[in-house]
């Protein structure tokens, strides 16, 4: 098994010592089908323990090992070493502050998502008795693709309307509000209206896209963020030109 | 009971306010998009003045035609055609994202709606030729 020694510079910050971030930079030794993060973890076990980072599952399901490499929002486990050439530059996700190294506060994604309600707001109440909410394929497609988001928030990172204005809900948040919109069994959608229809929800959007570019789960942010503007439109002309019909 | 001090400093890193699209290609592509539509807003503008002129009499009306002929206006023209068209083919090419059409269980393909933009746009340039008496 072929091995190589790979340069790493990683953003270490430590809040108790340091005033401010500086790169650290590590060699090691690789073999060919190793991610970032298992260089990580090398580092880890064999250079310096005190190195910290999120992960968890290490097949990009759990969505916690989000990190900058290059410059990129990445997830540190999909990231293969034989991909890059030269120092790889490994930073925490940008537009986050920083807790320590890698780690960023993400309490503020956790507070909007919380706000868009994520969840089945069935139409009406139905007791266990009366069976399942049923769906078709038809019915499961229209959003099945927002279903994939993992809150890995690399689309946080990658849009430039979050790091300027970071009340805008942005994208996963919206996304998912959008992927219960659009769910055939949800009545709760005049509810989360009030938070996604609003200036800091999608009309701080103005479709730079980089979103669904760095979506490792293609579920095209950007697309449901346009969607949620046209059907929110829609729902202003209805208010006001048509009162007389309902939403 | 000691109540143990927080050793919790996040570090805030400033996003550049004025130049933050030249971190990444993607966003100078997303500005090159915003920014063709300053020249169809000049070419508009061309426009509204013309019939302001027309308002005015025959002789301001061609003296205004003498204006577009000259070759700074021409330049001015073919300019803002290449930045119009780059606008329109950057945004039709986004149109499948934002009106997607489910036909049963499959969704249309992105480039049938992204074509039928296209088609119409096509259609309306020939009716407004037409109308001009080009043909």
């Amino acid at each position: 098994m072929s091995e190589r020694v790979v340069e790493l510079e990683v953003l270490r910050y430590n809040p108790e010592t340091d005033r401010e971030p500086h790169f650290q930079r590590y060699s090691v030794t690789c073999r060919e089908e190793w991610v970032v993060l298992d260089a990580l973890n090398h580092v880890k076990e064999h250079q310096d323990p005190t190195l910290s980072y999120r992960w968890s599952c290490h097949m990009a399901v759990c969505g916690s090992c989000g990190m900058m490499i290059n410059g990129e929002p990445k997830l540190a486990c999909k990231s293969f070493l034989r991909d890059y050439e030269g120092v790889i530059r490994v930073e925490p996700l940008a537009q986050f502050p920083i807790e320590r190294d890698l780690v960023t506060v993400i309490d503020d994604f956790v507070a909007k998502l919380k706000r868009v309600k994520p969840y089945l707001i069935p139409k009406h109440d139905q007791p266990v008795s009366e069976g399942e909410f049923l769906q078709t394929p038809a019915e499961l497609k229209r959003f099945k693709q927002y279903t994939l988001c993992i809150n890995c928030m690399l689309c946080y990172a990658a849009c430039p309307e979050y790091g300027l204005t970071q009340k805008f809900i942005g994208p996963a948040a919206i996304s998912l509000a959008h992927r219960y919109n659009r769910d055939s069994r949800d009545g709760g959608r005049d509810q989360r209206q009030e938070e996604i229809a609003a200036t800091e929800g999608v009309w701080e959007c103005s479709f730079v896209g980089a979103c669904s570019e760095v979506c490792p789960e293609h579920v095209d942010p950007a697309s449901a963020l346009q969607q949620v503007k046209i059907a929110s439109t829609v729902d202003w002309f209805k208010e006001h030109l048509m009162p007389w019909s309902k939403k | 009971m000691v109540e143990k001090v927080s050793g919790r400093r996040p570090y805030f890193r400033e996003v550049p306010r004025t130049h933050w699209f030249l971190r990444h290609p993607r966003y100078l592509r997303y500005m090159a998009r915003e920014i063709t539509c300053i020249f169809i807003g000049a070419y508009t503008f061309i426009w509204v003045v013309g019939i302001v002129r027309l308002s005015q009499g025959e002789a301001a009306y061609q003296a205004f035609l003498q204006t577009l002929k000259t070759p700074s206006s021409i330049v001015f023209h073919i300019v803002a055609l290449v930045f119009a068209i780059y606008h329109s083919v950057t945004w039709f090419n986004l149109t499948p994202k934002a009106l997607p059409v489910q036909l049963g269980e499959e969704f249309l393909p992105d480039g049938v709606i992204a074509g039928a933009h296209y088609a119409a746009w096509a259609v309306l340039s020939v009716v407004i030729l037409f109308l001009a008496g080009a043909f």
